[in-house]
């Protein structure tokens, strides 16, 4: 929280606070064929904080994440975890896909999925045991989805998936959590329920980046946003960052000026 | 009757089925193991092009060594599969193609050389043909030296066993070790790739040995049982198996089942079926294994336990 305030005073990002911060980046860029999906962009995401990754469609948002993850390769860029490369801060982070990303036509039920979350504390060459599998059933009940823990996964509605994968990430029990579109084609109770763990999180000091869609929430839900076009546009609180000429920059002609003021009205 | 059934388990029995079945066996279930992760991975297409692309490394390899001996074939083939995995890549790269069409393209041209180089190649004086590289030559796997069940605590007698069984019987202990010990990472990485990315799993050299382990089954089975079995195996039991359960390490034990009843009846309904309608002849035993593993697949499609699957539901 402090490290957020220090930021909304200055206006800008403050290097000597971001040298141990959960996420830098600098001049990352990603190119699928010989287009850019993201170019050179620079992010500072400090301690306790929840930011919100804004852009229309195809702004490179998602591969900005798996960019930073090294889950695709990137062209350049520096990205510091914590201060250290990625992997060497691994342990540190929980990535959630995208839901639709998964075939979940794949023979595993519940708490297979959630297990898996559990891969680093399991070790190499050995077997889940049933100390992770109480682990995993603690986490599925954080999100209220301990009565499916013996489903097939493909029986489950959209919402469900999505809270299975985010129980999936608590077993990390990360410091950091990436989040792809966590809240895209889920209902509205498993939108309130995602929002209280990622805040519940936010409170125990952890720190939430979820690249998100809906313009309408980010107040609600954000401290701080990042607006991404390719490349960054602007980065800061939602204060003094989620605002009309801004969101007008990210999203060009594609959203039209009384839409902004409405959002900024909600 | 008893007396009948003990005669036919008898002596006879060890000398002349016994290892051909056990050696069904193996190549199918060697080719089964790996053939799961193919199939969820939507690779299924890559144990056919492999099966495919072993034929002109074989004859690539007769053709460098002017032997027939097992090694350099198996060193042949194996190159040939790698050569055709890396091929793959580039046509899906540079062509821009789905991999089932870059795969289609590439063993089928493979395939096709490989008869071409065969035709203009002296290899009368040795066997190999198309023929059996489709079929192999399950039956003539026999035992010669075996007098009987007691052969098989007799050290002089195993040394004559047909060396495709020992062999066949490694690889099959080297393709569980594999899945064994990566059972995790192949799980994790197998359901979701980005996930398994960012915790650590290579993902990118799990999958190339995935590949080179399917190419080793491919390549084991390929001589003793041929490509027809070899291909059948790496899709039925498996896709048989995932209508059976919901979880994997079920799916994968009943796939081991499956291949191994596809073995077992196949050979015995090739040797013994067409006796039964009156047919002096017996029938190609690859050829029938491979049909029962599609029965099986059929009779699992439309009895099998989770054939109605609700997948993913779009929802707003």
């Amino acid at each position: 929280m402090s490290n957020a305030e220090l930021i909304a005073e200055a206006g800008k990002i403050v290097d000597v606070a971001a040298k141990d911060a959960p996420l830098t980046v600098r001049g990352l860029t990603v190119s699928y064929g010989n287009k850019p999906a993201v170019f050179s962009v620079d992010a500072s995401i400090p301690a306790g904080s929840m930011t919100a990754i804004i852009g229309p469609n195809g702004a490179g948002k998602s591969t900005f994440l798996k960019g930073t993850l090294g889950v695709i390769p990137r062209l350049s860029g520096e990205i510091r975890i914590f201060g250290k490369p990625f992997h060497e801060a691994r342990d540190r982070v929980a990535y959630v896909p995208q839901r639709a990303s998964v075939d979940w036509d794949f023979p595993a039920r519940v708490i297979d999925v959630v297990l898996m979350g559990l891969y680093g504390s399991v070790g190499l060459f050995r077997f889940w045991r049933a100390r992770h599998r109480e682990q995993a059933m603690e986490c599925l009940d954080r999100v209220g989805m301990a009565d499916f823990a013996t489903r097939q996964i493909g029986q489950l509605s959209g919402g469900q998936q999505q809270r299975v994968f985010l129980a999936r990430a608590l077993a990390q029990n990360a410091e950091f959590y990436l989040l792809d579109e966590p809240f895209a084609g889920v209902d509205a109770a498993t939108e309130r329920a995602i929002v209280a763990v990622l805040k519940d999180l936010k409170a125990e000091g952890r720190t939430v980046v979820c690249v998100h869609h809906d313009l309408s929430t980010v107040a609600e839900y954000f401290d701080r946003v990042l607006l991404i076009n390719v490349r960054r546009v602007a980065e800061g609180p939602v204060d003094t960052t989620f605002t009309a000429a801004n969101l007008q920059e990210t999203y060009g002609g594609r959203l039209a000026t009384t839409h902004i003021d409405e959002l900024r009205l909600a | 009757m008893i007396d009948n059934l003990i005669t036919a388990l008898g002596a006879e029995f060890v000398q002349l089925s016994l290892t051909p079945i056990v050696i069904g066996i193996l190549g199918a279930v060697a080719c089964a193991l790996p053939g799961n992760f193919l199939l969820l991975r939507r690779q299924a297409l890559i144990g056919d092009a492999i099966s495919h692309v072993v034929l002109p490394g074989i004859v690539a390899a007769f053709l460098v060594t002017g032997t027939i001996t097992a090694v350099p074939m198996m060193i042949g083939a194996g190159c040939a599969a790698i050569v055709a995995v890396i091929l793959i890549e580039i046509v899906k790269r540079l062509g821009r193609v789905e991999p089932g069409a870059a795969m289609g393209l590439v063993f089928t041209t493979l395939f096709a050389a490989g008869v071409l180089f065969l035709e203009m190649t002296d290899t009368s004086s040795v066997h190999i043909d198309v023929q059996h590289a489709l079929l192999g030559n399950l039956e003539s796997l026999i035992w010669f030296d075996a007098e009987g069940w007691q052969s098989l605590l007799d050290p002089v007698a195993l040394a004559t066993l047909p060396p495709q069984l020992p062999r066949l019987a490694v690889v099959l202990v080297g393709i569980v070790l594999f899945i064994t010990l990566f059972w995790k990472e192949l799980k994790i990485s197998t359901f979701d790739a980005a996930f398994a990315e960012a915790i650590g799993i290579r993902t990118r050299v799990l999958g190339f040995a995935l590949v080179v382990v399917t190419a080793i089954a491919a390549v084991a089975a390929f001589d003793a049982v041929g490509s027809i079995i070899v291909i059948a195996m790496f899709v039925c039991p498996p896709a048989a198996a995932r209508l059976m359960t919901n979880q994997l390490g079920r799916q994968i034990g009943w796939s081991v089942a499956l291949a191994v009843i596809s073995a077992v009846l196949g050979y015995v309904f090739a040797g013994y079926g067409p006796g039964w309608f009156g047919s002096p002849y017996a029938v190609s035993a690859a050829g029938m294994i491979a049909t029962i593993s599609g029965i099986v697949l059929l009779l699992a499609c439309l009895f099998g336990p989770q054939r109605k699957r609700t997948g993913q539901r779009a929802e707003a």
